[in-house]
């Protein structure tokens, strides 16, 4: 499972910054939101596996059940992803203006109008 | 002293929340703005003046112990960082109520500024590493709203590639503590202190060197500087000044407390290879300001350029180099944003700030000449202002290190940044202004007193420290020997071990 | 461009999804849910509104301007986090009590659940101004 989750994060890291590099605005985010979404899964793989137990405590009980998955990860996973979430957000939106304004499509074409 | 920690973040904090209802309320946005910053600064200065008397202060976040829940850590150097923090937040604040208009008011650009006082100071004072991530993003939040907050064309191509480069350097971050966190199982600095030297040394070297990456983008470090350039010159200049005087300190901030907090086990390579960056930076920063025509272009190549002495004490690694570097950034912090602060004045005197166009500011403006004057020199290093102090701790602890290479790089750097100075002299302040050029602009007395009250403060300021240099070395040194010995913050944060 | 299916269903939707919202919010503490989950679904309640009928009837819709609730929000996890200060504890220290209700018996409340009414309140006003943002017209 731990090989075959390094795969996928590998290929989201790859197919990540494939996308970063294109010289398309729109092409961007989607690299960039590739890119967050193999990070979490790194920082979920890196810390370690465990099937089938949520760091829950059941009803009734005082302590966790024994084995269960590290909680801590998770929680790092959230707050990225709500950072993540909110930065692409206000990416989009300052894309969307930029090119509107500069009517371009391209980045190439904007490094022309530098100075 | 337990609420004195953590105001430098609840005082931003509940000043943008109020501000954010009076959006409208022009007068309100400004009284709210310039009373916030100042009260962040009595905290401040009360911060650091508690842990100057009693040592590093800790606060465990909602009570949870220490390597579970979140610290807040403040030592000299985190008080020091925050006091400058909130100088510079002050100064523009003031500075802004001249300088911006109407619109960026209304868009809410007095809030922004607070949310990213916030964050710098958050950065600061956190002593758990993923939470250092999270304040980075809340400061690149609100860094990329102010940075592209009412612009137009120029100023939206600087923010694109603003944002672009800021969100890549955070995914290499927040991988490496991902990784980190794999390796050791804990978050908290001081908690990892420990486990990361029972930990295998190449994965500790990669680790390192992906934090080094990471910050060295956020601090403009060579090779990674080219969006500093790309963007700084685009917003309103009381953001640049802002951006100039703190973001880039943050990432250096960051780089000095992880390798000697966290990485300090095999400093002969990792420490090394800053060195040889810190090297690469002031002379590739310094030939491209040497090359530029806009003065704040100028400016942002310096920024890069300076960056190299402060990691410059760090790749040497001695107690006197580090207390070089703890000076090197409280004299530069202070110096850039005054000079920032004069291109300003300057755009609206001559109309322009492209130096083939200018001219002729020395016989229109003669205070402003002097302070560029002083903050220039004291930039370059000459004798007796505060930059000349700071590069003599650095080059006289690289002469006793025996790495004569870097002190005579750090000796021509300021030679050639006396020489970018001088051009900038030349061509604006001396010469006279080009035929056809439209009037200029006269200040009346009620818009001069936002604009020279804060440059005039941090030159006085910068004049202090070249006078009081003792002083202020004695408190880099203190700091230094804090940050190179990491027993005290690890029993401060963790308590007694049995 | 209006839809005939997009206005009715969303007409519909809006009260069931601030109402769901509303139950993510109150059962967070212990178990999924909570107030940034609660803040999305509204705000994705307020956006299907706005999508169906223009974003400025959805603007009308809320109780406030969007960077005011955002600053409402701050300002209830600020004073979540400073309760627990004046009582001596650090920052943002949880503190409960049970109130006895006659009707549903005994509750549980604490500054927990201010400081997740704050965020649900950041999250609604920074979504739809982020939203708004992107449709304006200039």
């Amino acid at each position: 499972m731990n090989v075959l989750l390094a795969i996928v994060t590998g290929g989201l890291f790859g197919a990540g910054v494939f996308m970063l590099l294109r010289r398309n605005p729109f092409r961007l985010i989607v690299g960039l939101a590739l890119l967050a979404n193999a990070i979490n899964l790194l920082i979920f793989t890196a810390a370690g596996l465990t099937r089938a137990r949520p760091p829950l405590i059941p009803t009734g009980a005082e302590i966790p059940p024994e084995n269960m998955a590290d909680p801590l990860p998770q929680a790092l996973i959230l707050t990225a992803i709500v950072i993540s979430f909110g930065l692409l957000a206000f990416t989009i939106v300052l894309f969307s203006r930029t090119f509107e304004t500069l009517k371009v499509n391209d980045f190439a074409e904007m490094k022309e109008r530098d100075e | 002293m337990k609420p004195l920690l953590i105001l430098p973040i609840l005082l931003p904090l509940g000043f943008a929340a109020l501000s954010l209802f009076f959006l409208h309320m022009r007068r309100v946005q400004r009284l709210l703005s310039v009373v916030g910053m100042t009260s962040l600064l009595v905290a401040a200065l009360f911060l650091l003046q508690f842990v100057w008397r009693q040592g590093i202060g800790v606060v465990q976040i909602g009570d949870w112990p220490a390597p579970f829940g979140i610290s807040l850590v403040a030592d000299l150097f985190s008080a020091i960082m925050i006091v400058l923090a909130a100088l510079m937040g002050l100064s523009v604040s003031i500075y802004s109520l001249a300088d911006i208009d109407a619109p960026r008011e209304g868009a809410g650009y007095h809030p922004l500024l607070h949310f990213l006082l916030m964050g710098v100071c958050g950065a600061f004072l956190t002593g758990d590493i993923f939470n250092l991530y999270v304040w980075f993003e809340v400061m690149l939040m609100a860094s990329f709203a102010l940075m592209a907050l009412g612009g137009r064309r120029l100023q939206l191509e600087g923010s694109v590639k603003y944002v672009i480069l800021s969100l890549i350097a955070s995914s290499l971050f927040l991988s490496a503590v991902g990784i980190l966190y794999g390796l050791t199982g804990t978050l908290n600095m001081a908690d990892l202190v420990g486990r990361l030297s029972a930990s295998p040394v190449h994965l500790v070297n990669t680790l390192a060197v992906l934090f080094l990456i990471a910050f060295g983008i956020k601090s403009a470090l060579f090779p990674l500087f080219f969006w500093l350039p790309a963007s700084y010159h685009t917003p309103p200049v009381p953001v640049s000044a802002l951006f100039a005087g703190l973001l880039t300190k943050v990432g250096i901030y960051a780089l000095i407390r992880v390798f000697t907090l966290l990485f300090n086990q095999e400093a002969g390579y990792t420490h090394s290879l800053i060195l040889i960056v810190s090297g690469l930076t002031m002379i590739t920063g310094i030939l491209g300001a040497v090359a530029q025509n806009d003065f704040r272009r100028i400016l942002s190549f310096n920024i890069i350029s300076h960056s190299g002495y402060m990691i410059m004490g760090l790749g040497l690694f001695t107690p006197l180099a580090l207390a070089g570097s703890v000076f090197y950034i409280i004299h530069h912090i202070i110096v850039i944003t005054t000079l920032f602060l004069v291109s300003g004045v300057v755009r609206r005197l001559q109309g322009s700030l492209q130096l083939p166009e200018m001219g002729g500011l020395y016989a229109q403006a003669p205070w402003l000449s002097l302070i560029f004057l002083v903050a220039a020199f004291s930039l370059a290093g000459v004798p007796p202002l505060s930059g000349f102090w700071g590069k003599l701790i650095l080059v006289q602890a690289s002469l006793s290190a025996e790495n004569y290479l870097i002190a005579a790089t750090a000796l021509m750097v300021g030679l050639l940044t006396l020489y970018s100075m001088s051009i900038v002299w030349g061509k604006a302040f001396w010469g006279t202004p080009p035929d056809g050029k439209a009037p200029v602009r006269i200040l009346t007395i009620r818009e001069s007193v936002p604009y020279y009250l804060p440059m005039a403060v941090l030159v006085l300021l910068t004049i202090g420290i070249s006078v009081a240099a003792g002083p202020v070395l004695t408190l880099s040194t203190r700091t230094a020997d804090q940050l190179l010995d990491p027993t005290a913050y690890v029993r401060a944060v963790l308590g007694e071990k049995p | 461009m209006k839809s005939l299916i997009l206005s009715t269903a969303a007409k519909y939707l809006l009260p069931m999804l601030l109402l769901f919202s509303a139950y993510l919010l109150l059962r967070g503490h212990d178990m999924p849910g909570g107030g940034f989950t609660g803040g999305l679904v509204a705000a994705a309640g307020f956006s299907l509104h706005g999508f169906a009928f223009g974003m400025s009837d959805a603007k009308r819709l809320l109780p406030a301007r969007p960077l005011r609730l955002v600053g409402a929000g701050l300002l209830l996890v600020l004073g979540s986090g400073v309760f627990a200060m004046m009582k001596g504890d650090p920052f943002l220290t949880g503190t409960w009590t049970t109130l006895t209700l006659p009707g549903p018996g005994e509750w549980k409340i604490g500054t927990p659940l201010l400081f997740d009414l704050g965020v649900f309140l950041v999250v609604i006003g920074a979504t739809l101004a982020v939203l708004l943002g992107l449709g304006r017209e200039d």
